[in-house]
């Protein structure tokens, strides 16, 4: 396990590690948040935006519990979070193609279709994926982000690059 | 036809930049376009100026530094008259030059106007400190006179463009500048308080405390003060340090997030706290390379999800690393960087140059006690705060009976706290001037409790340690 205040990069072993890494059942039973919230700060954003009550924390400072029985995937707190900590990842449909969604915040705006280069945690480009849903976050102006990418690919895929033709 | 080249901003994933009406301003006798509202400072930057004035001593090249009229580098001479040109706006037809050598006192002798204030709390900051103990004191009978010197309230939350986290007492899931907004509409409408802007007040005198507006002078006689005069930019010790394109990250955040225009084209960060991560981020979504993130620690310094925000972008976090010098001729051409050892030692051989036009330091900030040591406040200098620091009680008073302090100017920490602060000091007088009242004492305990669990977590240890340092009784 690295440390992820010497690299700004946190691995996956970290994030299981921590509990935010759902069963293999509930990953393939639909779309459900992965939470990179690893170090203890004060906030509790996502616990009062969650409209199903998923996310709790004991005390302000804790890192937020997620219940994965709970959460519905519904991407609310993924454009509510201002850490940008919070993707919804979906593996459960048919074929090759997982969703990943995410908070994206950058130029030029991404809408329905466009073609993006997908990055990892380190701003690798990991390969390309098909935007499938976009909305502002009427709170934020977040684009809480929806992009179709590789199966094996939605526990790397962390941010885009919108290539506008 | 006016061709220069245009660092302003005109398109942003989050803000929108109003500009008003085109005008044209001249500096060194050359035009340039300039839009209504604007700080003469940001406009003529935009365009790619980037000397503004020469140093008295050893006549270098200065330019602008930190944006909010602290630090006098982008003095220049507007109709004859030296001025900060980064609180100056902008108006059609301005003669504008170089400052060389030392600026004159040609408006001494000018006429002003006076004006003696007796009141109950006079507040001295308009950021988010001092707009929360305004916030208690409004609409009570105590006669509060805020004083703050920008042309709006707000302190640094106008430039803050990234959502508050925090709980949702604190404002947490809004953007600073939209809390900026709602606070000065908000206070405008309080009868019992008066706000001065554009106005700093410069020393404490027997016979009241002293300000100096554009063309008046005010003395005022509070009982209580608050004193929230907030913090100023570290500067970091390195060859060329002064050439332009050397840069406050705060004064970088103005340029870019209140007046829409780009410190750069390239960029380099010093620093890893939370400053240097924010800005980096916001460099990026205003459309500039960053170049990297260079931090001395072997650690990153500001919170993971703030690091993480860059890196997914590519942007590099170089820890154990410094920067040596920078060069160029009129400005920033190329930054050298070179690893350090557990020592600090620079490793010889690791140098490496890296081009960029624009270097942005984000290494701490350092309190603005210097009005809290003209009342008398009894000071301690504890590193963990930011340095020589006022010691106060719990309830923000200091060692000088109804002088008390909130904000960056007590311990340098964010705005959730300074606003938490600010509240309490702004209790502690109600307290103070209306008797123990129940309603009131609740309060205070209540903002107590929160900061104190706001404090909780590991990031703010260092505060919490420098705290038990600070504190009488
Ligand atoms: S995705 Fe929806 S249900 Fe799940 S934690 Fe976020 S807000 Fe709650
Ligand atoms: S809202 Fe985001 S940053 Fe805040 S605690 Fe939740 S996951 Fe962490």
């Amino acid at each position: 396990m690295t440390d992820f205040k010497e690299t700004g990069v946190v691995d996956l072993k970290t994030l299981v590690k921590m509990g935010y890494v759902p069963s293999d059942v509930r990953l393939h039973r639909g779309p459900v948040a992965i939470y990179e919230c690893v170090e203890e700060i004060p906030c509790d954003v996502c616990v009062f935006s969650c409209p199903f009550n998923a996310v709790s924390k004991n005390k302000m400072t804790d890192i937020p519990k997620v219940d994965f029985e709970r959460c519905t995937g519904c991407g609310v707190c993924v454009g509510r979070c201002p850490g940008l900590a919070v993707f919804v990842v979906d593996v459960s449909r048919e074929g090759d193609e997982g969703y990943v969604t995410l908070p994206h915040e950058l130029l030029p705006p991404p809408s329905q279709g466009d073609a993006v280069v997908v990055l990892d945690r380190e701003g690798g480009e990991a390969g390309t994926g098909r935007v499938v849903k976009t909305y502002r976050d009427r709170l934020t102006g977040s684009w809480v982000t929806t992009v179709a990418v590789p199966k094996n690919l939605v526990m790397n895929v962390r941010a885009i690059r919108v290539i506008k033709r | 036809m006016i061709v220069n080249p245009d660092l302003r901003i005109y398109t942003h994933p989050i803000l929108e930049f109003k500009r008003g009406g085109e005008v044209t301003v001249f500096f060194e006798g050359k035009p340039f376009r300039a839009f209504e509202g604007e700080a003469l400072a940001a406009a003529i930057y935009a365009s790619g100026v980037n000397v503004f004035r020469i140093s008295p001593v050893r006549g270098r090249p200065r330019g602008v530094f930190c944006m909010v009229g602290k630090c006098g580098s982008c003095m220049v001479r507007v109709d004859g008259v030296p001025m900060r040109s980064c609180v100056t706006s902008v108006r059609h037809d301005m003669k504008v030059e170089r400052v060389s050598g030392l600026p004159d006192l040609s408006r001494y002798g000018r006429d002003v106007a006076r004006e003696e204030l007796d009141v109950d709390v006079l507040i001295i900051g308009g950021g988010p400190a001092g707009m929360a103990s305004a916030e208690v004191l409004c609409g009570t009978d105590l006669e509060t006179v805020l004083i703050d010197d920008q042309i709006r309230l707000g302190g640094q939350l106008i430039k803050q463009t990234h959502i508050f986290f925090g709980s949702r007492e604190l404002f947490a899931g809004r953007r600073g500048f939209e809390i900026a907004d709602d606070y000065n509409k908000r206070l405008s409408k309080c009868s019992n308080l008066k706000i001065i802007t554009g106005t700093t007040v410069v020393g404490v005198f027997k016979e009241g405390v002293l300000a100096v507006g554009d063309n008046v002078l005010y003395l005022v006689r509070p009982k209580y003060v608050v004193v929230a005069a907030g913090a100023f930019e570290n500067h970091l010790v390195f060859d060329n340090n002064d050439l332009p394109g050397v840069m406050g990250a705060g004064g970088a955040q103005t340029l870019m997030n209140v007046w829409g225009v780009k410190p750069g084209s390239e960029v380099l960060v010093i620093g890893s706290g939370n400053v240097g991560l924010i800005i980096s981020y916001q460099l990026l979504q205003a459309g500039v390379n960053v170049k990297a993130v260079v931090e001395a620690l072997p650690r990153i310094g500001g919170w993971f999800v703030h690091a993480a925000k860059i890196r997914r972008y590519g942007i590099p976090i170089l820890t154990r690393h410094t920067i040596l010098s920078v060069k160029g001729s009129e400005r920033v051409e190329e930054a050298v960087i070179a690893s350090v050892d557990e020592n600090w030692n620079v490793v010889p051989g690791t140098e490496k140059a890296i081009k960029t036009d624009t270097v942005l330091l984000a290494v701490g900030l350092t309190p603005n006690t210097e009005l809290l040591r003209q009342f008398g406040v009894a000071m301690k200098y504890i590193p963990d705060l930011g340095g020589l620091v006022p010691l106060r009680t719990r309830y923000m008073e200091t060692s000088v009976e109804n002088v008390f302090i909130a904000g960056d100017i007590a311990a340098i920490e964010e705005a959730t706290t300074a606003f938490i602060e600010g509240w309490i000091a702004g209790y502690s007088i109600l307290i103070k001037a209306y008797g123990e009242r129940e309603d009131f004492i609740e309060s205070r305990e209540k903002y107590l409790r929160m900061l104190q669990e706001y404090r909780s977590a590991p990031v703010s240890e260092k505060v919490r340690r420098g705290w038990q340092l600070s504190l009488i009784s």
